[in-house]
């Protein structure tokens, strides 16, 4: 591809490095149950200190790849390897890794202060120390009061930093989250999620998250591999799946976007032109990809680099396609219009809601003009 | 506030509500205990019923009242018979409930960790034999245990035993126990089960994933879950062992003393109803104190 997309976070990519030694390794690893193949030979390094989503809609083994790495399923085939050690074999409780369970799993007749020494109990650390600890994990997930509580008696924001002290108090090298704000309403997990972006880089963890929901991947990781049906489809950093999606499923699990159907008429080098159904004139872009003249290829464009106005762009340089406002959804910080072209395509367009109006100059049935610059879409080939 | 009293409906269909069950638990349960109680305080006499009046008529009420006393009571410490089946029936109790949660709790774990599909099938095995009367069940291990029965020609069979030699157990204490455990298994069982199938997998696995070996998990985190369900059955088998009386009458011999047939010995061969009365009250106190330890744990809780 050309070049990267934005600022990298933190200037952290040992992807990037063709030295850096992966820590966390699946190699060719398949997973079934009966018929069923959860995992399909797959592939992936992770990085010490990286903060790894797997993203993807339920039923597509993001679980069971997490759960291999635990140790509660043993791979079919391929291999796992923990900085550089096959896992083959190794029981749970003798892996270096501990797990935050979408459940949370708190022992419920153990008080908090209990279920986070658990786990050090278990590696017969001395009392003190073990007092210790559990001090600091609590004034860390800031349970202090909280210690003597059972968990029923706890909300569900505080179980869930419960089950994160409990994970954190054994100092695991890795740590894997299993839907782990699943459970939160959207205000808590917002921020948590950056609660627990600050915990994985104060203690230079390695986290594993297991998600569904593209916001927490795309607000908390490093990279993010997008999933299905047991497949690794894309493994990149949040901006370059957003901005550079390498087929239609990830476009269109990843946020909002156009996809237009159309054959390349015409390639040079990252210049392309499309033939779209129901357009009057080709569309120009300048993301070509891998696409070849005769193609049938998608267009595919984000609603927020689409522009709408009432009046036609005069700019040559710009893709414009005429259209009637079809419907407008209103949500506060930004608005919706869905625009049917001609032959019937309704095209997205969001319009940041940047000054008070509260009467808006375009509204349902104006015939509208939908405008976007050369560089602004791609084209996908799957 | 007379908003939400009216929302609530009348109060009386309330009160109907809570009464029905202190209704029955006074006329089943509280009436007969005292009427027990009175007669255990009265005094044996050849009549019918066996016992001098407590009550006819208010005329007499104060003399009668003047003629209650504990004497029985105070002869239930007199005799050996009574606190030694006392003590025997506590002993074979505690025997049998320990055995019954030893066999009960493995046969409840293989339950609840069985595929969910099987599960019914399972079950309903436990309480297969409820289908059949106790009674037959009890008489059945008489055919089982007897020096003839089929226990013998089954080891004989064998070549366990020689073609001379009878298996001793009919008329023991041994078959005392075989038949308590035979009989309160599925009341052991089914409360373990209970209590177990709740047990939420993923806490073994949180346990595991912090470092915990798998034995160790059972005492940590499923052992002490499952208590519930083990002090349910407990005293689900307990109670009832402790009076029991055809068991031991069918299957043990002279020797195996127990309070219900104590009990039994008294009210209907010696027709002494005031002494059999004051066994079965002392023998509700006993049985009140583990009891009311429970309710006391489940408080806690």
């Amino acid at each position: 591809m050309s070049k990267s997309v934005g600022p990298v976070k933190r200037k952290f990519a040992p992807w990037l490095d063709p030295n850096a030694k992966p820590y966390i390794r699946f190699e060719a690893v398949t997973k079934r149950f009966g018929d069923f193949t959860a995992v399909d030979n797959l592939s992936i390094d992770i990085y010490e200190r990286e903060f790894f989503s797997l993203l993807g809609p339920s039923g597509c083994g993001k679980t069971t790849l997490m759960r291999m790495l635990a140790g509660f399923e043993e791979p079919t085939e391929g291999r796992i390897l923990l900085d550089g050690n096959d896992l083959a074999g190794v029981p749970p409780h003798r892996r270096p890794v501990n797990m935050m369970f979408q459940s949370y799993a708190l022992f419920p007749h153990m008080s908090v202060a209990e279920n986070i020494a658990f786990g050090l109990k278990q590696d017969r650390m001395p009392k003190p120390d073990i007092e210790a600890r559990v001090a600091e994990m609590l004034k860390l997930v800031k349970l202090e009061k909280f210690a003597g509580r059972r968990p029923h008696q706890l909300s569900g924001g505080q179980r869930q930093r419960v089950a994160l002290a409990r994970a954190l108090a054994k100092r695991p090298k890795v740590l894997l989250l299993d839907e782990p704000l699943g459970a939160l309403d959207k205000k808590l997990r917002e921020e948590t999620q950056f609660e627990l972006m600050d915990i994985q880089y104060e203690l230079g963890l390695t986290f594993l998250i297991v998600t569904h929901d593209q916001e927490e991947a795309m607000t908390m990781s490093d990279r993010i591999a997008v999933m299905d049906l047991g497949r690794m489809v894309q493994v990149a950093t949040p901006a370059e799946i957003y901005e550079q999606p390498n087929s239609r499923y990830v476009a269109d699990f990843i946020g909002d976007i156009n996809l237009l159907e159309g054959r390349v008429a015409a390639v040079e080098g990252q210049h392309a032109t499309i033939a779209a159904a129901g357009l009057d004139r080709p569309i120009v872009t300048e993301h070509a990809g891998s696409a070849k003249a005769g193609d049938t290829v998608w267009f595919a464009i984000r609603p927020e680099k689409v522009r709408i106005g009432l009046e036609a762009p005069t700019d040559p340089s710009l893709n414009v396609v005429a259209g009637e406002v079809w419907d407008i959804g209103y949500l506060g910080d930004v608005s919706v219009y869905r625009v049917k072209l001609p032959n019937g395509t309704v095209v997205k367009s969001t319009l940041a809601n940047v000054t008070r109006l509260v009467e808006r100059p375009i509204g349902w049935d104006d015939k509208a003009y939908l405008s976007w610059p050369r560089d602004a879409g791609l084209v996908l080939t799957s | 506030m007379a908003d939400q009293s009216a929302a609530r409906g009348p109060t009386w269909t309330k009160w109907l509500v809570v009464a029905v069950p202190y209704l029955w638990l006074l006329v089943f349960f509280l009436a007969p205990f005292v009427i027990i109680v009175k007669i255990s305080l009265s005094q044996t006499a050849i009549a019918m019923p066996p016992y001098a009046p407590v009550f006819d008529g208010l005329a007499t009420f104060w003399d009668n009242v003047r003629e209650l006393s504990l004497e029985n009571y105070v002869w239930l410490t007199d005799d050996p018979l009574y606190w030694r089946s006392y003590l025997s029936s506590l002993r074979i109790a505690s025997l049998s409930t320990l055995m019954l949660l030893l066999i009960g709790y493995p046969i409840a774990y293989a339950m609840a960790r069985a595929p969910k599909s099987i599960r019914p099938t399972l079950l309903m095995l436990v309480i297969l034999p409820f289908w059949t009367s106790f009674l037959i069940r009890v008489y059945a291990w008489i055919g089982i245990l007897k020096p003839e029965g089929l226990l013998t020609v089954a080891l004989q069979g064998l070549g366990v035993l020689g073609p001379d030699e009878q298996v001793r157990i009919m008329n023991t204490e041994t078959a005392v126990f075989i038949g308590i455990v035979y009989s309160y298994l599925p009341f052991m069982i089914l409360p373990l089960y209970s209590a177990l199938e709740k047990l939420d997998g993923t806490l073994l696995e949180a346990a595991s994933d912090l470092g915990c070996p798998p034995v160790e998990a059972f005492w940590v985190i499923t052992w002490p879950l499952s208590l519930p369900g083990v002090i349910a059955g407990c005293f689900l088998c307990f109670i009832p062992i402790m009076g029991e009386f055809v068991i031991p009458d069918l299957l043990g011999g002279s020797e195996t003393l127990m309070i219900g047939r104590t009990l039994w010995n008294e009210f209907f061969s010696n027709r002494d109803w005031p002494v059999s009365s004051a066994v079965a009250v002392v023998l509700l106190v006993i049985l009140v104190v583990p009891i009311m330890v429970f309710q006391n744990y489940q408080k806690k809780i």
